[in-house]
């Protein structure tokens, strides 16, 4: 069970507190897009070993979401970040470079 | 036999004799036994059968490994099977049963299994039963699982409570031996807050029994002064008979305390489970001695030499008269030693190894007079329900009986593993330690936390270090560098010194003799519980099964209660021989929590009966249960599903609210619809997105209906969305909606269009809303108020805020029924007066409080849509005829792209009908509609379902909703409806509007 430090409220709590919303990032697809880029918009999610970048909620706290920047083999937690970003901030980068130089994750590292 | 032996036993009250029954004999024991020695003081050794075989089978070892003295527990509300005699304190009444035997233990009619046991290999199960096909479901599954199994389950509901308790410490101590205890202390003294947990009632581990001395003190008395010197730390607390159950990410862990196994009935939880989070967790289990692997190995009376001794120090029981003593290290000699200190007989130690000379051990049992042969091994054991003698031949050669020793219990070790379970549940590595033949933590691959850092510190035997003096030396280390790690650096004092005897190096031995033939193989035992021989594992390597996981899964090795305790090592040995590589190649299997199993009731904790959930109840909840009301759970909230007058029935009553309501009036507590308001300068444009059909439009003071769907376009929820001024809408969602269309609007604001100015807030406990139904309902209304609610003044699909009988009070003019209807908002706290107040006004005109299901059937008559009924996740609004709440104007809307993917537009999707039975009775639920022919399973095919089905009080039959293959197509056809049980009703497709086409009722 992790612990999460939410970056809204600032509370560091017990993962049953929180909720996991998948992928982080994600670029929407509406009408008029192509078959391919709606389907992977809906269904293609990366689930990599090593970092990734994930959307939680804060669901038993403030309500809000936030994104997590995350090894899914360490376990280690390089930092959380506000959910309103399409990419994650300079100083998240640079705490995952710090431990996992030459990391990258979808089109960033 | 086992008796109990004059002296000795450090754990024994002998003034306090305890009586207890064990498959209904009358026995005593002393307080401070646990049930298997008590069992073995009355030379009860026989205490099971084996698992496939049916074998006898005796007590083993003396702790959390024994895989075969399980029992029956308690009777009534406090049965438990699978209880462990060496893990269960006696108490004064206990009562137990064996089990896996009929008609009794010593007679087992199963026990013919194991004459068959040549024909009962790995795997047979698969091989065996599976063919013919049809035969697994009907013939072997049922006599398979009717074979299968240890115990029985209770059937009386649990009458104890049970409990969680949350604690958060710097360090966490896994084990209250020596290491556990120094650890604790080093970890104490540095400053860190600290927890220390053991499984069994006493400190100090087995340190005590196998001897030596610490900073000058027999090893006994430093365990006192260390415990006494922690109870007096305020920053450490200590929990004995609270075992660690496991370790989880960043730092969790369980404990399990048994608070009241050992005193039933007593006040207070019966288990409490630990929910610890720790920022280091050390793990000083200990290690657990490994069998040896030879024939007869299984048979009553062959024990670990680790629990022959414990038995005869701590309970003052000696296992039988004569004991044979095999080992293949030094350790055993101890057992030896004991033995024939308390006056036993120890006929012969065989030790598999030959050394160029003896080491201090064996010198002193050879000063004692006991025999010692060296390079033998045990060729055999002789006896069927009690070990009644051994074969020796030579551990070399491939067992050729060289001499027969009479004995009734032999004591055998194959050396240690340290216990690495806890260390490898969240991901700790291990490493083979040559030395030692063990595998023990790799300390530089640690589980990791949060901050990347490793958070377990494996502590003493658990560590590898097997020896008195190096286990000192590493818990005290281990425990300071917790603390440090937690920021706690006070200097602790220095770690104890121990005098121990020199030990000779042990020699692996996996096979005894080296070359047993298969007949030998196949009596030597892996897994006690599970029936794993080494036969077993070496077919499934034979038969390709290379992987140690596969091989587990196969042949069932380390599986159940055991997971790898007593089996693991000498398995993985085996496999690895028969696959002709090293050991550390093969691997080990996934070491999975718990580490010995915790009851289902700690887990649930007080999550049971009423305290399972929260109840959530409207401002009229207490009416509705002084009037009868049959409650439904919708959700967290009960609703009342009908009231029922003295001496109605269910069906009766719905049917009368329903009649009552048509022709007259019907009230309905409607508190529970989800109310969310939406507000800001662009919540038009966000319930545009929301919904599929236009909100923006919509003007204040007016009401309409909307679809909401998901991204991928199945419809997620309905309801009326009113506009109360330009920048605020109030949308009713369905009663389970409420939250998650809550969350649902939360996470497209908060992680899509963030930049919208939107506020969403959830109202929906705020008010009380009330249903007005029926042809009086305008009457009732004007009564109550001075305003204006004529048919011009408050249209169908307008609202307006009134007083009411004093309340301020809002009126929707909206219709779920098909009837003149008005839904009330009021304060919450005012919803009760409001009822009360609508009851009394109505009384004149029969007014009838209504129920979900008279409310169901009124909607289905009128052919509305129910979320849930006719949408199951995968149902999209033009399945349900509802292309004109969908804008065809709108360039974008949740679920717009989706539904225009080919499978959303197949025109083979099935769509929304009627049905009405051509006899007039009513459908059953979910039921098919049956097309021709079969599909490939030789199933009947189907071209559709019924979704909702009523018996329709106000048509005076039934009437159904379903989803049909180009149904809207087929009006008037008659289809076939099959019954579970092959009955089959016909049913015409018809308009899903059963009543009041025109909607002349709600529009007056």
């Amino acid at each position: 069970m992790l612990i999460l430090t939410c970056p809204c409220c600032g509370v560091t709590a017990e993962e049953t507190e929180f909720h996991g919303g998948g992928e982080a990032h994600l670029k929407r697809f509406g009408p008029g897009s192509s078959d391919e880029d709606f389907h992977d918009y809906l269904f293609s999610k990366v689930n990599p070993k090593g970092v990734h970048l994930e959307r939680w909620r804060h669901n038993y706290g403030c309500g809000k979401w936030f994104h997590a920047a995350r090894d899914t083999v360490t376990l280690e937690v390089y930092g959380t970040y506000p959910a309103q970003t399409t990419e994650p901030p300079q100083d998240i980068r640079d705490a995952i470079t710090a431990k996992r130089p030459g990391w990258s994750w979808r089109e960033f590292s | 036999m086992s008796t109990r032996l004059a002296n000795g036993g450090r754990f024994l009250d002998r003034a306090r004799a305890l009586e207890f029954r064990f498959n209904g004999k009358r026995l005593t024991g002393y307080e401070g036994d646990t049930l298997a020695s008590a069992l073995l003081a009355n030379d009860q050794m026989l205490v099971g059968r084996s698992f496939k075989y049916h074998r006898p089978r005796g007590i083993v070892a003396s702790g959390a490994e024994e895989p075969n003295a399980l029992v029956g527990m308690g009777e009534g509300g406090r049965f438990e099977p699978n209880q462990r005699t060496t893990t269960t304190e006696l108490f004064d009444g206990l009562t137990c049963a064996s089990q896996n035997h009929w008609p009794s233990l010593d007679f087992d009619v199963g026990a013919i299994n194991t004459k068959l046991g040549r024909f009962l290999p790995a795997g047979f199960y698969y091989k065996m039963f599976i063919h013919p096909r049809p035969f697994w479901k009907h013939v072997y599954e049922p006599f398979i699982r009717k074979s299968a199994g240890l115990g029985k389950a209770p059937t009386e509901r649990d009458v104890d409570t049970y409990e969680h308790f949350y604690a958060h410490v710097d360090v966490l101590v896994v084990g209250g031996g020596v290491a556990g205890l120094l650890a604790a202390r080093s970890a104490g003294q540095s400053g860190a807050t600290v927890l220390l947990i053991e499984q069994t009632p006493q400190w100090g581990g087995r340190a005590p029994v196998d001897g030596g001395a610490v900073d000058g003190k027999p090893v006994d008395k430093f365990v006192e002064e260390v415990t006494a010197e922690l109870d007096a730390m305020p920053n450490v607390t200590m929990r004995s008979r609270t075992m660690g159950a496991g370790v989880y990410d960043h730092g969790y862990a369980l404990g399990y305390e048994r608070v009241a196994d050992h005193r039933p009935g007593a006040a207070g939880p019966r288990h409490r489970l630990w929910r610890i989070r720790a920022g280091r967790i050390i793990t000083a289990t200990g290690a657990i001695e490994r069998p040896l692997s030879f024939a007869g190995n299984d048979i009553p009376g062959v024990m670990l030499a680790s629990a022959v001794r414990d038995f005869a120090v701590n309970y003052g029981v000696s296992v039988g008269d004569r004991t044979v003593v095999v080992t293949n290290n030094d350790d055993a000699y101890r057992t030896a030693i004991i033995l024939k200190e308390q006056g036993l007989d120890v006929p012969v130690i065989l030790d598999a190894r030959v050394l160029p000379q003896d080491s201090a051990l064996m010198a002193e049992a050879k000063a004692l007079g006991i025999r010692v042969m060296m390079g033998h091994a045990i060729s055999s054991v002789k006896g069927g329900k009690r070990v009644t003698g051994v074969e020796i031949c030579s551990q070399a050669g491939e067992g050729a009986v060289l001499e027969t020793v009479d004995c009734d219990a032999v004591a055998m070790s194959g050396g240690w593993s340290p216990v690495v379970h806890l260390w490898s549940h969240c991901g700790g590595k291990l490493t083979w330690d040559e030395a030692q033949a063990c595998f023990r933590p790799d300390v530089d691959n640690p589980p990791t936390g949060a901050d990347g850092e490793g958070f377990v510190i494996p502590a003493g035997a658990a560590n590898g270090a097997l020896r008195l003096g190096d286990v000192l030396a590493d818990a005290h280390a281990a425990g300071a560098a917790a603390a440090r790690a937690m920021g706690a650096e006070r200097k602790t004092s220095d770690a104890p010194q121990a005098e121990a005897q020199d030990e000779a190096p042990m020699a692996p031995v996996w096979m005894m003799p080296n070359g047993a033939g298969y007949k030998k193989r196949a009596k030597a035992w892996l897994d006690y519980q599970n029936d794993v021989k080494v036969s077993d594992v070496r077919l499934a390597a034979q038969e390709g099964y290379q992987s140690v996981e596969h091989a587990k899964r196969y042949t069932t090795l380390g599986m159940a209660t055991d997971q790898g305790k007593l089996s693991n090592i000498n398995g993985l040995a085996i496999l690895s021989d028969a696959l002709n590589q090293p050991i550390p190649q093969t691997g080990t299997t996934t070491f999975r929590p718990p580490y010995t199993p915790i009851s289902l009731a700690s887990i649930a904790g007080e999550a049971r009966a009423e305290r399972f959930q929260p109840l959530r109840r409207t401002p009229m909840y207490d009416w509705h249960a002084e009037h009868g009301a049959y409650w439904e759970p919708v959700g967290q909230w009960r609703r009342p599903y009908c009231y029922r007058k003295p001496g109605e029935s269910i069906e009766d009553a719905v049917q009368r609210e329903v009649k009552a309501t048509r022709e007259s009036l019907g009230l309905l507590d409607a508190s529970t619809l989800g109310k969310l308001m939406v507000k800001g300068p662009d919540a038009g444009k966000f319930l545009d997105m929301l919904y599929t059909n236009m909100m923006s439009s919509l003007k204040p003071g007016r009401c309409r209906y909307g679809l909401m769907c998901n991204e991928n376009g199945f419809l997620i929820d309905d309801g009326v969305v009113a506009r109360i001024d330009e920048d605020t809408f109030l949308c009713h969602t369905t009663t389970g909606g409420a939250e998650s269309i809550h969350g649902h609007m939360e996470e497209w604001l908060q992680t899509e269009w963030w930049d919208w100015d939107v506020y969403v807030a959830n109202l929906t406990e705020q008010y009380a809303q009330i249903g007005l139904v029926g042809p009086k309902a305008r009457e009732v209304l004007a009564a109550l108020t001075a305003s204006d609610v004529s048919a011009e003044a408050l249209p169908f699909m307008a609202w307006t805020d009134i007083t009411l009988g004093g309340m301020q009070a809002r009126i929707y003019r909206i219709s779920f029924s098909g009837e003149l209807s008005y839904e009330i908002a009021v304060k919450a706290s005012e919803g009760r007066a409001l009822w009360d107040l609508l009851l009394a006004t109505g009384d004149a005109h029969g007014v009838t409080p209504y129920g979900t299901e008279a409310l169901h059937i009124m909607r289905a008559e009128k052919g509305f849509i129910m979320i849930g009924d006719e949408t199951d996740g995968t149902v999209i609004p033009q399945d349900l005829g509802l292309n004109w709440a969908i804008s065809k104007k709108k360039e974008d809307y949740l679920g717009k792209r989706a539904q225009a993917r080919s499978h959303m537009t197949d025109p083979n999707r099935w769509k929304l009908v009627g049905l009405e039975t051509t006899d007039g009775s009513t459908l059953p639920d979910g039921a098919y509609i049956s097309a021709e022919g079969e599909n490939a399973n030789g199933q009947r095919n189907v071209q559709g379902r019924v979704t909702s089905t009523y018996h329709s009080p106000t048509l005076g039959k039934g009437i159904a909703m379903a989803l049909v293959l180009h149904g809207p197509d087929r009006m008037g056809e008659v289809v076939e409806v099959p019954h579970i049980g092959g009955k089959i009703t016909k049913a015409k497709i018809v308009d899903p509007v059963f009543f009041d086409k025109d909607g002349e009722k709600q529009n007056v």
